[in-house]
């Protein structure tokens, strides 16, 4: 599993664009060939990504407002598949 | 277009909207896929009009958005359009064959927000690539390629293929490795437009095809994860049609020059429908109310043997236009289809076209082979369309 450093900063890929799109009531990917409609839980996870953020500092986040959940390893699991699919790149930290 | 199958409605949305800013080019490809009459056209929409229809598509839920033509960089106000396009919230396309394609340009195009560029070649070599486009301009392409890099954006090629270029795959993405590209599509031609007047002329023969097909397949694997490469066959050698548009009227919206709604660029021709007009129309009631756009929307419209066919949720019986220009009535099966009743005119128009490639056979320079190639100009436009 490509699971990066806690300490890795995670970024939008800049072949996409993450955007809230009213017609669908959902966050999208929008990119060269198409749209990809994502689930709450992704869009969770990408919303937070401002270029600055860590993959712990998502984690941390989400787990503060999602105090019930499996936080921890249902972020690791996306960022996994996104990564993946091009969908975000890994920074390594300044 | 959408992976997530989710949706919270089912009503169709226009989720691309074509804008084809002007017929207007400075190059003459015989493969070009606008209307052979594009010269009638003179009444094109002003920007207030194109802007008017991007907010209107935009608030149904359109979300890619295409600049094309003719050349949509002859438009002086394509900054202004890609600018309110990007405001809007669209990912905004440009189409381009790169003719006006300089620095400055792309600079004011960046600052007006363009997310994509696409450049169109004609072949990887500058006799035939000069010969194909009527005038000299592969060097500035390539040049416009480079360019994009800079301006960071993608390198995304298209190449046309047909009969004289086919052959030449291989340096096709050669050439694309050497500028860098990001994203090169070997586009066969599809046959609309001009392209079917020139038809014996383009169309490959299947030999061709197979060789070609293996080539790319090749380069494909050589070049993961560097250069992604897409081929279009030719739907004349398949067994079954394209689901054109993915259905007439169902994510696809073309406004072309002069303002008529289509639901693909080629419709325009179809007899016996009228198309509406954006100038006298919502863009909501083009696309929800509208005669034109209902008329082959689902499946009751379907004759034998699509209508009882399960295929037709995958293939929606092909393309209406296709279905028109070779049968003569847009209802029918496209004959593409090898369950069509009139397949039989795709079978000899393969006959044809491999009798015209036996007989050129040897004889490599373009200007010479029969049948001679019919250029898109308007000059040639309003001869064909008196
Ligand atoms: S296909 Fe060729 S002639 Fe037609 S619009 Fe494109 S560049 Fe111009
Ligand atoms: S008969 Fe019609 S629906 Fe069936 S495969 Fe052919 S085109 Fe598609």
């Amino acid at each position: 599993m490509a699971v990066p450093d806690r300490d890795t900063v995670l970024v939008v890929s800049s072949k996409f664009r993450l955007q809230w799109e009213p017609a669908q009531q959902a966050y999208v990917l929008l990119y060269a060939e198409g749209m990809i409609k994502l689930n709450s839980s992704a869009a969770e996870v990408l919303k937070r990504l401002d270029g600055t953020r860590t993959l712990a500092a998502v984690i941390d986040d989400l787990q503060r407002q999602f105090p019930k959940a499996a936080v921890e390893n249902d972020v690791k699991e996306f960022v996994n598949v996104a990564h993946d699919q091009g969908w975000i790149s890994f920074k390594q930290p300044a | 277009m959408t992976r997530d199958g989710s949706a919270s409605n089912n009503l169709p949305k226009p989720l691309w909207l074509c804008a084809e800013l002007t017929y207007a080019c400075p190059l003459q490809c015989p493969y070009c896929s606008n209307p052979v009459d594009f010269s009638r056209q003179r009444d094109t929409l002003k920007t207030g009009d194109w802007i008017r229809v991007l907010r209107e598509a935009r608030l149904m839920g359109a979300v890619q958005l295409g600049f094309s033509g003719g050349e949509p960089l002859l438009r002086r106000d394509l900054e202004a359009m890609v600018a309110e396009g990007r405001r809007l919230g669209y990912y905004t396309n440009l189409i381009t064959s790169a003719a006006g394609l300089g620095e400055e340009r792309l600079k004011a195009l960046k600052q007006a927000g363009l997310d994509h560029i696409q450049i169109s070649f004609q072949a990887s070599s500058r006799a035939l690539s000069d010969f194909m486009a009527g005038t000299e301009i592969f060097e500035h392409k390539l040049a416009a390629a480079r360019l994009v890099k800079q301006y960071g954006y993608d390198i995304v090629l298209n190449f046309v293929v047909y009969r004289d270029n086919i052959d030449q795959i291989d340096l096709m993405l050669e050439m694309a490795g050497e500028v860098g590209a990001d994203y090169v599509e070997l586009a066969n031609v599809q046959y609309y437009g001009w392209a079917l007047l020139n038809r014996d002329r383009l169309l490959p023969t299947r030999e061709q095809l197979q060789r070609a097909e293996a080539i790319a397949h090749e380069y494909q694997e050589r070049w993961k994860g560097r250069m992604r490469v897409f081929y279009v066959i030719p739907d004349y050698y398949e067994e079954r049609p394209k689901a054109c548009m993915n259905g007439w009227g169902s994510i696809f919206l073309t406004v072309a020059p002069d303002g008529v709604a289509l639901p693909c660029q080629a419709a325009r021709q179809l007899p016996g429908i009228e198309f509406p007009n954006v100038r006298d129309h919502s863009v909501d009631w083009i696309w929800n109310e509208s005669p034109a756009f209902n008329r082959f929307r689902g499946f009751d419209w379907m004759k034998e043997p699509c209508r009882g066919c399960p295929e037709r949720f995958k293939d929606f019986g092909g393309c209406r236009c296709q279905a028109y220009m070779l049968t003569g009535d847009a209802a029918n099966t496209d004959p593409v289809c090898s369950l069509a009743p009139r397949h039989d005119v795709v079978l000899s128009a393969i006959a044809t076209a491999n009798a015209a490639a036996s007989a050129d056979d040897g004889k490599r320079d373009p200007r010479r082979q029969d049948p001679a190639v019919i250029f898109r100009n308007a000059r040639n436009s309003a001869k064909l369309s008196a």
